[in-house]
């Protein structure tokens, strides 16, 4: 796409694209430039030299078991992370769009926990499982479960997962419920008077209709996933116990600046960068699907 | 969901159980943000002994008092304060630069046009949280460290806002422009007079969503701010938990949790038609 009508002037274009050329070269490229050059060398303990290691680092990396699990705990957590909060926003677009009245009330309701921040949605679910004062963890002492998130793997995991749901049904809804509205009326009562129960219209009509919202929502809520969930992990459980919710994000942190380990951060940095430009090809790809539909 | 007759709309118990399930819904989105809201209204005491109360109480004045002014590490008014402006220079930022951008890459032809566009693209892929600790050094070689600058502008640059405005731009007619180069308006005044009025809604919807975006930034806040008064209120939080084994100080944290998102909520709900408008549009 090309205008056909423009302005002359060279100078003057140059200057107003300077401003954010110069942001992302300094603060974008450099920064990239200097995490793939630092993922290349070790620094002595004095941190006066840097050491060549070619891919050093890198097998470094990979041999060490921390971080191998760190890459499966990555893929629970977002795979746990993009089924719940897609799973409950699709139920609840789904009644919402059911409504002829009042389905706005309920998008008023439903969206704005897009605006609590992921660091503080981790505040509030702490405060309800906190092993002293929890209301819930206390509830579930009453039932017999004995709630500690601090010493159990797989009770810390649960509890950034939903979390980090939590705060995301919104975003989904919204989305699905805009998928919805968009199916027309008439496709849905025609397969009704055909005798389509509502169960079977949703998995024959509905769904398959509604695939390219929901092949967006996954590619995006991977990437939240990936990318946007460190502050639940750090309010909440720091990575632990035993690293069991350290994900990649979580892990440069905390081998860069926890640890000062700055060629294996740096290296980490390097391994992130591709999985975003992968991520970032696969959403380009969607979404020209999504805009041709 | 029975439906003997098949039909599309739903009535008596089918509409019932449809309203009953959004409830449950909206109680599930609700539950944690109450119980924020009522032990920042009770005494420490009545949240140190399980279970606490599930209605407020009638310390919401003090509580709040005390979080803004004293807080745990730093008055929470001050932390709101940084907040605010790196949440307004974040999307405020974002929005100019990519303004002129966008306006100089459709509007002009100029040598590495194309280059431009792929670099402003390519920042898609290097969300800051891949380039921590080089973004660090380079915030403390500037020795913009516990600073706003630090803080607003290796996030300012953004390539969806760019796309946003040049896809916008790509639709207005271009009799415009015409009519400007016939009448022998200058490219500024034709942006500032005419492309900039037909963006307004563009750039509201945009705003708000920046506006969030900024507000809740928390892993970089974190970094580069080590003095507790430069601390923006999402990432003082956490830092108001004590080290060791004692207890939280609860009802000043969960107040000042609440907050830390009535600002956002507020854009957002406020705003919802240009919030959903601004979401949908800078997902394309």
């Amino acid at each position: 796409m090309e205008k056909r009508v423009t302005f002359k002037g060279i100078w003057l274009p140059i200057l107003l694209v300077l401003p954010q050329l110069v942001i992302t070269v300094v603060f974008f490229f450099y920064p990239a430039g200097q995490a793939i050059w630092q993922s290349l060398f070790i620094p002595d303990p004095f941190g006066l030299s840097m050491q060549w290691v070619g891919l050093g680092n890198f097998e470094y990396l990979f041999s060490d078991p921390y971080y191998r699990a760190s890459f499966v705990t990555t893929a629970v957590f977002s795979i746990l992370v993009t089924v719940v909060s897609m799973g409950v926003a699709l139920y609840l677009a789904v009644l919402a769009d059911r409504l002829i009245k009042g389905s706005g009330v309920y998008r008023t309701l439903l969206i704005w926990p897009y605006a609590v921040a992921p660091a503080v949605a981790g505040v509030l679910w702490l405060f309800m499982f906190n092993t002293r004062v929890g209301v819930v963890a206390w509830y579930l002492g009453l039932l017999g479960y004995d709630w500690n998130h601090v010493l159990n793997e797989g009770e810390a995991m649960g509890l950034v997962v939903v979390a980090s749901a939590w705060g995301r049904i919104s975003y989904n809804f919204l989305f699905f419920l805009a998928g919805l509205q968009a199916i027309p009326k008439s496709v849905i009562e025609a397969a009704a008077i055909d005798g389509a129960h509502f169960w079977t219209r949703f998995r024959t009509i509905v769904f398959p209709l509604l695939s390219p919202t929901t092949f967006f929502l996954l590619v995006v809520n991977i990437i939240y996933a990936f990318f946007e969930t460190f502050g639940v992990i750090h309010t909440i459980t720091s990575g632990g116990p035993q690293q069991a919710t350290t994900i990649l994000v979580y892990k440069v942190f905390s081998d860069g600046f926890v640890g000062q380990d700055l060629g294996s951060s740096a290296a980490q940095s390097v391994v992130l960068l591709f999985l975003v430009s992968i991520l970032t090809v696969v959403q380009f790809k969607f979404i020209e699907r999504r805009v041709h539909y | 969901m029975a439906e003997r007759n098949g039909m599309v709309e739903k009535r008596g118990a089918g509409l019932w159980l449809t309203h009953l399930g959004l409830i449950i819904g909206v109680l599930f989105i609700f539950f944690p943000i109450w119980l924020a809201f009522v032990a920042s209204t009770v005494t420490q005491q009545d949240i140190s002994q399980p279970p606490m109360p599930l209605m407020p109480g009638d310390k919401f004045l003090e509580n709040y008092a005390r979080a803004l002014t004293s807080g745990v590490n730093a008055p929470v008014a001050a932390m709101l304060v940084n907040s605010l402006i790196m949440a307004l220079g974040i999307a405020l930022g974002k929005i100019v630069i990519s303004l002129l951008s966008a306006f100089a890459i459709v509007y002009f032809r100029f040598p590495l046009r194309k280059l431009f566009f792929w670099l402003i693209f390519l920042t898609l892929m290097l969300p800051v949280e891949v380039r921590i600790v080089p973004t660090y050094e380079v915030i403390a070689n500037f020795k913009m460290l516990n600073s706003y600058q630090g803080l607003i502008l290796p996030l300012v640059a953004s390539a969806t806002a760019t796309f946003l405005f040049r896809q916008f731009f790509m639709t207005v007619p271009d009799e415009l422009a015409e009519a400007a180069r016939v009448d022998g308006a200058k490219p500024m005044r034709f942006f500032i007079d005419i492309l900039l009025p037909m963006s307004r809604t563009n750039i509201a919807a945009l705003f708000v969503i920046l506006f969030i975006y900024g507000w809740n930034q928390y892993l970089w806040p974190l970094l580069i701010t080590t003095d507790p008064g430069m601390n923006t209120i999402v990432m003082g939080i956490k830092q108001m938990f004590p080290s060791g084994d004692d207890l939280a100080d609860w009802p000043v944290i969960m107040a000042t949790s609440i907050l830390a998102m009535v600002p956002p909520v507020l854009v957002v709900v406020g705003m919802q038609r240009l919030f959903v408008r601004g979401l949908v549009e800078s997902e394309k």
